[in-house]
């Protein structure tokens, strides 16, 4: 059974005399124990919102959420405020993008830590502070003892990512969502910080919801791949097979349209044309059909549905990308 | 290229060959630090840029690359005098920039535009986009009438990419990779020979940065313009540039055309910047090695004795990278390096080693100076 299964997630928001806005429109994927679960889109996509909705982190007012959201054969979504409140931090972890403002500025790193242990898990203050300074280790964070009197603004921003991890894992949740971990951090602390999270994952066997714009990060960490394009999932396969054969003309624009540090200089890039404001709603057809290369007429009249493909794969598109001949092998 | 590690000959001093059209000589610029309410006295500086050499080529496009607070922007904007270096000179054209004052200057900025990061805050929400781009043209005497303008303004417009109707809109009104497309006609409008591109297409979604890449190359194509790109994005600058120097910690590190940089980094620094940059193919990414580094980036308030990188170095020898700082010198035909070792580490005979994460002091001027609110020179540069 999945750890966590969701199920036509949409989060609908309204705001008085303004058209409601479908941020997350029948979002559905599942997690298994330990696996890493990737979330890949640009911004507008809806990746960060269905992370706050799995969350129950999204404000009461103003923000509709249908579906369902299965944790262990419970519904999140049915959860009282109260109940969701112990499950946050306890079964679930949740890792930001931006360490500085998630992070409490005038509470020391230390306290910070240990607030989840005394809360989740009854620790005394005592015990906690020395968990906490094997979890700051744990993380890479060197001379945890005194990082733990210290505040946010004292580190770097690769050490302050650290910490809201170890805060993330301090209960040793089963399901980690990170949304966007690395994107405030340089290349070489983004490494860092991606090694950390691999082997996490394997040494805990904490399964992890990765959300990310970037598809380099995808091809090194996840084991599925969803592609979200206005809300919806287009495309999903496993990451050999989607970066091998990207089957959706989004994804496969994407991936031609992004410089490789491998690939011979010289040549142009093949961008999509447009941009998001050039979305038609999924109601009236493929939202992106009007940046779409292989479009067609049905495209902009008839909604496409989620296909099986077989082997795994789902996809959403009347006109797909052909996959590539099986390469021919050269004398 | 078995010969090739004897040093070459010094290559001509740069600013006497006719094809160069910037060269930027020892170049400086130290942010003081200042504490205290009524004495405003200097306890520090910030060492951004801590001596530069380099030289663009008229028509090529040199990539500037190195992460957050290395300097990179800072000497994008020394080089127009945007910010004052401290020491050193530029020489644009065979003018030396420095000895440059008021209006002298004001009109030698006309060769030499900068397109910024953040197109929403570079461009004025209250201008509309004809305002904006006939500016430039009456500050430097180009409104040459009504009728001359507008042919120009339409001419812009379509070079870059946006509809004629565009100049009547105002920012706003644009997604982000017109607004670039817009900073990128305003730099365009005067007729210049250099353009500083500090970061130009970070702050956009993938889609869109392959369209402004390619716009780039295209204007630089048509127009024989002269690039000079700032980015973090290591990637993007291999593709569009001729030649990449790598900055750390306010110096060049490494110099070399982007296919020999990629082809055979010289410097340890280099090694893990592009090992670390994530490749969208599972297949090269589950094959390499990653040379992860330890630690963070040392405070420019406080750069480490000798080579800058010495801290976080896993080639680090026991003798001179902690007393001497190496010179950017020529290792191989075009390709320059600041490494003491870099001969021994090319041939293998000195194998990488384990490196103890130093702690990086965010204070880092003396321990004595009581912590009065983050300086805003240090945070910034240190986010």
């Amino acid at each position: 059974m999945p750890l966590l299964e969701v199920r036509d997630l949409t989060v609908v928001f309204e705001r008085k005399g303004e058209q409601p806005f479908t941020a997350v429109d029948h979002v559905s994927f599942d997690v298994e124990p330990g696996q890493t679960v990737g979330l890949v889109g640009e911004s507008g996509c809806g990746k960060s919102v269905t992370s706050l909705a799995i969350m129950g982190l999204l404000p009461k007012r103003g923000a509709r959420i249908s579906g369902s959201v299965q944790y262990e054969g419970v519904n999140l979504l049915s959860l009282s405020d109260r109940e969701m409140r112990d499950r946050r931090g306890r079964d679930l972890g949740m890792v930001f993008q931006d360490p500085l403002s998630s992070l409490n500025p005038v509470i020391p790193i230390g306290l910070q830590v240990t607030e989840v242990l005394e809360r989740h898990r009854d620790m005394p203050r005592k015990k906690a502070m020395v968990e906490a300074a094997e979890l700051l280790d744990k993380v890479g964070i060197p001379d945890p003892n005194r990082r733990l009197t210290e505040y946010p603004h004292q580190l770097s921003g690769g050490m302050r990512q650290r910490a809201l991890i170890a805060i993330a894992l301090a209960c040793r949740p089963r399901l980690l969502i990170a949304d966007e971990p690395t994107t405030a951090l340089d290349v070489t602390i983004q490494a860092q910080i991606l090694a950390l999270l691999k082997e996490l994952v394997r040494d805990m066997g904490t399964a992890l919801v990765m959300i990310t714009h970037d598809l380099g990060v995808v091809a090194g960490l996840c084991d599925e791949v969803n592609v979200l394009y206005a809300g919806r999932v287009v495309e999903k396969a496993q990451r050999h097979e989607l970066f091998a054969a990207p089957r959706h003309p989004y994804t496969h624009g994407l991936l031609s349209s992004i410089p490789r540090l491998d690939a011979p200089r010289g040549e142009r890039l093949n961008p999509i044309r447009g941009s998001v404001s050039d979305n038609i709603p999924w109601t009236e057809g493929c939202a992106f059909a009007p940046r779409c290369p292989n479009k067609l007429d049905v495209c902009v009249r008839v909604t496409p549905e989620q296909e099986d493909i077989g082997g795994g794969r789902l996809l959403r598109c009347h006109n797909p990308v052909k996959p590539p001949v099986a390469e021919e092998v050269s004398v | 290229m078995s010969t090739a590690v004897t040093p070459q000959p010094e290559t001509p001093r740069p600013d006497t060959t006719a094809d160069t059209l910037v060269t930027v000589e020892g170049i400086k610029v130290h942010f003081p630090i200042k504490r205290g309410v009524i004495l405003d006295r200097t306890v520090g500086h910030v060492y951004a840029v801590d001596g530069v050499d380099l030289s663009v080529r008229r028509g090529e496009t040199y990539g500037l690359v190195g992460e957050s607070g290395c300097g990179k922007s800072t000497l994008g904007r020394a080089v127009l005098r945007l910010t004052e270096p401290t020491a050193g000179r530029v020489v644009f054209d065979g003018t030396d920039l420095s000895s440059l004052k008021g209006e002298e200057l004001r009109r030698m900025r006309r060769r030499m535009q900068m397109v910024f990061q953040d197109p929403m805050s570079s461009l004025d929400p209250r201008q509309s986009v004809e305002s904006i781009l006939v500016e430039g043209l009456r500050a430097h005497d180009l409104d040459k009438g009504r009728e001359a303008t507008g042919k120009r303004l339409r001419t812009l417009l379509s070079a870059v990419g946006l509809p004629t109707t565009s100049l009547r809109k105002y920012p706003h009104e644009f997604s982000g990779g017109q607004r670039q497309r817009i900073g990128i006609a305003r730099a365009l409008a005067v007729e210049p020979d250099l353009i500083i591109a500090d970061e130009p297409v970070s702050a956009l979604d993938v889609s869109v940065q392959a369209q402004v890449v390619n716009l780039l190359e295209e204007l630089q194509d048509e127009f024989g313009l002269t690039y000079l790109v700032i980015a973090h994005d290591l990637a993007v600058v291999r593709h569009i540039s001729d030649r990449v120097g790598v900055m750390y910690l306010g110096g060049l590190v490494e110099e070399a055309t982007s296919d020999d940089l990629y082809a055979e980094p010289l410097h340890p620094y280099t090694r893990a910047l592009l090992s670390a940059i994530p490749v969208p193919d599972p297949l090269v990414e589950d094959r390499r090695e990653r040379i992860l580094l330890t630690g963070d980036l040392p405070s420019p308030a406080n750069p480490p004795k000798g080579c800058r990188f010495h801290t976080r170095c896993p080639w680090k020898q026991a003798t001179r990278c902690d007393t001497e700082r190496p010179e950017l010198r020529e290792v191989l035909p075009g390709h320059k390096v600041a490494c003491h070792w870099a001969e021994d580490i090319r041939a293998g005979r000195i194998r990488p080693h384990e490196v103890e994460a130093v702690l990086v002091e965010e204070e880092g001027i003396s321990p004595d100076v009581p912590l009065v609110g983050p300086a805003s020179v240090t945070e910034a540069l240190n986010p």
